[in-house]
């Protein structure tokens, strides 16, 4: 039960001047229940890659097989992927409509055909999985916050239920706190339900502590497939693609080079601080 | 999905005609419908075509670019063919159960024809040529006259501009929503037309919104750098007739001549005759 990409490789305007490859021959497995980070600079696929994730986008060449079905055959219901790949865009509030948040959140289940009564409940759930207070519900959605405005249409994502939910660049354009709190009720959420994340994103920093694995795409490739601390390694190599390990790894890169017996691998400032606090007791 | 429409689309390319004074291309492109409208015999329309395909050549453009402009106006052209075919009164060539094809049918289906395809390619080689930008400027200059009538023409020519520019990010505003909306589950393409329509609902009310708020900023952006239309204002890049430009009308009216002179001589052959 995983999504796997088999030699995908897509490329824009195929035959003409402005012809340009967005992915190259990517593979990739990933399995119920892991919580992904896909880091890359700005241009290097990331979104192109998540919108083939849920068979909105068809790959040039090679296949996508979600739970070992090829999204791509005829008579595979798309319909019914995307209710389970649920996908997050960009500024997902530029896409709100209703007229109250409850409404705009009903309208993913909704679409699944599903009983009026179940959808309500979903719709009231996932309002609840974002922490978003009772109070707001029934105001337009264009008279809430940015952040959350935000939330409305991530719950609108997981009113559907999915059993993979990715998020493009989730944190975009918000403010520090707004940041944390929307990283943490994913990290809980995912703890609750045990659902697959894929978060996209340009920081390490932002996904550094949450997240299982982290997938490093540079100019349509996968740079770097490993567990964050490993992926870290390569600090030098992240900066030359314009991309920074998260500012713990420099300073323990730092203290190792000027002769003190740290982990280096550490992720968390928490971490460090342990490490550092052990390796003086030495 | 969206991205095919080549609306009003510059083509980058270096070419004398991309070089050209916005208001030669303007008055060219004016001059080469009118010339499409005096023309009326066979010699006429091979000096058209002559012209045209040696621009269309000078300007660098790939050939398939004009087609596909051509693509929105298969329907307009079919109807406009089918309809002077069979209801132009004149000497029978076929007859098919009621509906008769005449010889001056053919011809005026075929003229019109013609008439319609260079048409399109002859305005397409000039927004293909034309930066939108340079487009606007030079229509603002050409109407500068109108002033003296109190026609705001630098206005006008603004908001063109400013009509362009949105243009392709609106396009790609849509396609975005549309797929964040598809990724919900949302239909835009099955059901009754009354259900599409429905389904519209959650494409539209965003991208009004969008609209809205991108035109919002835009006007507190100008308004933040002073701007307030066009009474003595000055331009960074002032348009000015090079000698290229002169002999771009000197081209023109040869071409045009040579129309109108053919045109009637012709004319006047088949007359004696």
């Amino acid at each position: 039960m995983a999504i796997i990409l088999d030699h995908v490789s897509h490329i824009y305007e195929e035959g003409t001047a402005m012809e340009a490859a967005a992915l190259k021959d990517v593979n990739l497995v990933i399995p119920d229940g892991q919580f992904i980070g896909l880091i890359g600079h700005t241009g290097s696929g990331k979104s192109t890659l998540v919108q083939h994730l849920n068979g909105l986008m068809k790959p040039t060449s090679g296949s996508i097989y979600y739970n070992g079905a090829d999204i791509h055959t005829d008579g595979f219901d798309k319909k019914n992927l995307r209710s389970k790949v649920g996908l997050v865009f960009q500024y997902p509030e530029h896409q709100l409509f209703e007229i109250d948040v409850f409404k705009d959140v009903c309208f993913g289940p909704r679409n699944m055909g599903l009983e009026e009564k179940e959808v309500e409940l979903r719709a009231y759930e996932a309002l609840k999985q974002v922490g978003l207070e009772d109070e707001y519900f029934y105001q337009s959605p264009f008279d809430l916050s940015g952040g959350q405005k935000r939330r409305v249409a991530i719950a609108g994502v997981l009113a559907m239920k999915p059993e993979v939910l990715i998020l493009d660049e989730p944190t975009a354009g918000l403010d520090p706190k707004g940041r944390d709190e929307i990283l943490d009720q994913i990290a809980l959420l995912r703890k609750k339900t045990g659902i697959t994340v894929v978060l996209v994103s340009h920081s390490m920093e932002d996904v550094a502590k949450y997240v299982d694995r982290i997938v490093v795409m540079n100019q349509g490739c996968v740079m770097y497939d490993d567990e964050p601390g490993m992926v870290f390694r390569h600090y030098k190599e992240l900066e030359q693609v314009g991309l920074a390990a998260p500012q713990v790894t420099y300073i323990m890169q730092e203290l190792k080079k000027k002769g003190l017996d740290v982990d280096t691998d550490v992720i968390t400032i928490e971490e460090a601080r342990d490490g550092i606090l052990k390796a003086l007791k030495r | 999905m969206l991205r095919d429409i080549t609306l009003g689309q510059y083509y980058q390319a270096d070419s004398v005609i991309h070089r050209l004074d916005p208001r030669v291309k303007l008055s060219a492109t004016v001059l080469f419908i009118i010339s499409l409208f005096i023309v009326d015999n066979f010699i006429g329309y091979i000096i058209a075509a002559v012209f045209l395909a040696c621009m269309v050549k000078i300007s660098g453009v790939p050939f398939r670019f004009m087609v596909k402009g051509m693509k929105s106006i298969v329907f307009l052209l079919l109807i406009a063919v089918v309809f002077n075919l069979f209801l132009t009164p004149g000497e029978a060539v076929v007859t098919v159960w009621k509906l008769t094809v005449t010889k001056e049918g053919i011809r005026i289906a075929v003229m019109m024809a013609v008439r319609l395809v260079f048409l399109i390619i002859g305005s397409s080689l000039m927004t293909l040529t034309t930066t939108p930008n340079n487009l606007t400027d030079g229509m603002e200059k050409l109407m500068a006259p109108l002033k003296i009538f109190r026609v705001p023409v630098h206005e006008v020519a603004m908001m063109m501009s400013i009509a362009l520019r949105f243009i392709p990010i609106l396009l790609e505003e849509t396609d975005k929503i549309m797929k964040a909306q598809i990724a919900r589950g949302a239909d835009f393409e099955s059901g009754s037309l009354i259900k599409k329509a429905k389904g519209m609902i959650p494409l539209l009310v965003p991208l009004f919104i969008s609209a809205f708020r991108r035109a919002n900023d835009l006007a507190m952006a100008m308004e933040a750098r002073c701007y307030r239309g066009g009474e003595h204002r000055t331009k960074m890049k002032p348009l000015v007739y090079q000698k290229r430009d002169r002999l771009g009308y000197l081209v023109m009216f040869i071409y045009l001549a040579a129309c109108i002179y053919f045109g009637r001589i012709f004319r006047i052959q088949e007359f004696i005759r």
